[in-house]
C-alpha cells in the first residue's frame, strides 16, 4: 500500500524526540552529580540546582523533547512514535562507546541491535492509520508487509 | 531529620503490583496523551493557522491532555515508590520495556490504530532491546 512519506520537517521532529530525552537526562545526571548532596532539610538547594548550567540545559532539552513528542503524536500513531523514543537509548550507548570510550557489554550490543531492527521495521510502514477506511476493513497485515 | 529504616522486603505479589502500577499508569498516560493530540490535529497546521500561542492553547485546553499528564505523574510516583522497595536491576528494565508492549495493545484497542504485524514485531524487538540496555 502506498502511504504518504514524511516530510523532512517531520523527520526532524522525530530526530528531536529521539535525541532530546537521553541528552536531557544525561545533562541532569551530570549537573546533579557535580552538586553536593541535597537533603530535605535544605530544599532551597534543590531550587538553586535548577539554575546551574547543566541542570538548566537538561530541563530545556526535556521541554524540547516533550514539545516535539506532542507534535509527533499529532500526525503519527503512538506505535510509530514509540520506537523513536527508544532509539535515543541506542544513541546514548553508541556515544558512550565511541565518544566516552566506555565498555559496552555483549548484552547491551544485543539490545542496540534489537532496537535498530525494531525501529527499521516500523519506519518502513505508514506513520499514521488511514482513517478514511473503516478500521475493521483495514488492509490485512500480510498485504502491508509486502 | 531522622532517617527511616529500610522497608521490609515486599512479597512476590506486592512486587508484581508495583510493576503493574508503573506499566498501567505509564501506558494510560501515553494513550491519553496520544488521544489528546489526535483530537487537536496536526500541530504544525494549527500553529501555521493560529500561531504558537494558538497551538499551545489548543493543547492545554484539551481535557484528555491533563488526564494523560495526571497518569504519567502517577506512573512516575509509582516508579519512585518501586525504587524505594525493589532493586534497581528489577525496576529499571521493567519500567523501560513493559509499557512499550502494553502501549501497542492499548493503541490497537483504544486508539483504533492499525497495529499490523510489522508494528507488533517492532514493539517486541524494541521492548526486549530496551530491557537489555536497562538491565
Amino acid at each position: 500500500m502506498a502511504h504518504p512519506r514524511l516530510t523532512s520537517r517531520q523527520y526532524l521532529i522525530l530526530a528531536l524526540v529521539a535525541i532530546c530525552a537521553p541528552l536531557g537526562d544525561s545533562c541532569l545526571d551530570r549537573g546533579m552529580t557535580r552538586l553536593p548532596p541535597i537533603t530535605l532539610a535544605h530544599p532551597g538547594a534543590l531550587i538553586a540546582a535548577v539554575f546551574t548550567p547543566w541542570v538548566a540545559a537538561g530541563i530545556a532539552l526535556l521541554i524540547g523533547f516533550f514539545a516535539s513528542y506532542l507534535t509527533a503524536l499529532s500526525w503519527a500513531d503512538l506505535t510509530f512514535v514509540m520506537p523513536a523514543t527508544a532509539f535515543g537509548n541506542m544513541i546514548v550507548e553508541l556515544l558512550a562507546r565511541f565518544w566516552l570510550h566506555e565498555a559496552v557489554s555483549l548484552e547491551r550490543w544485543s539490545g542496540i541491535i534489537l532496537i535498530t531492527l525494531g525501529v527499521g521495521f516500523v519506519a518502513q510502514g505508514p506513520a499514521s492509520t488511514d482513517r478514511s477506511t473503516p478500521f475493521l476493513e483495514a488492509e490485512p497485515a500480510e498485504e502491508q508487509l509486502r | 531529620m531522622t532517617i527511616p529504616s529500610p522497608a521490609a522486603s515486599p512479597t512476590f505479589w506486592a512486587s508484581i503490583g508495583m510493576m503493574a502500577a508503573i506499566t498501567v499508569f505509564s501506558s494510560a498516560g501515553e494513550v491519553l496523551m496520544a488521544a489528546a493530540m489526535k483530537s487537536v490535529g496536526d500541530l504544525d497546521l494549527v500553529r501555521a493557522r493560529t500561531g504558537l500561542s494558538g497551538a499551545i492553547r489548543a493543547v492545554v485546553t484539551c481535557p484528555p491532555f491533563f488526564a494523560g499528564v495526571a497518569f504519567l505523574a502517577l506512573g512516575f510516583f509509582s516508579l519512585l515508590f518501586a525504587l524505594n522497595h525493589l532493586p534497581l536491576g528489577l525496576v529499571a528494565p521493567t519500567a523501560a520495556s513493559l509499557p512499550l508492549v502494553l502501549n501497542a495493545l492499548a493503541a490497537r484497542f483504544f486508539l483504533k490504530e492499525n497495529v499490523d504485524r510489522r508494528r507488533w514485531i517492532s514493539a517486541v524487538l524494541v521492548g526486549i532491546g530496551v530491557y537489555l540496555l536497562a538491565h
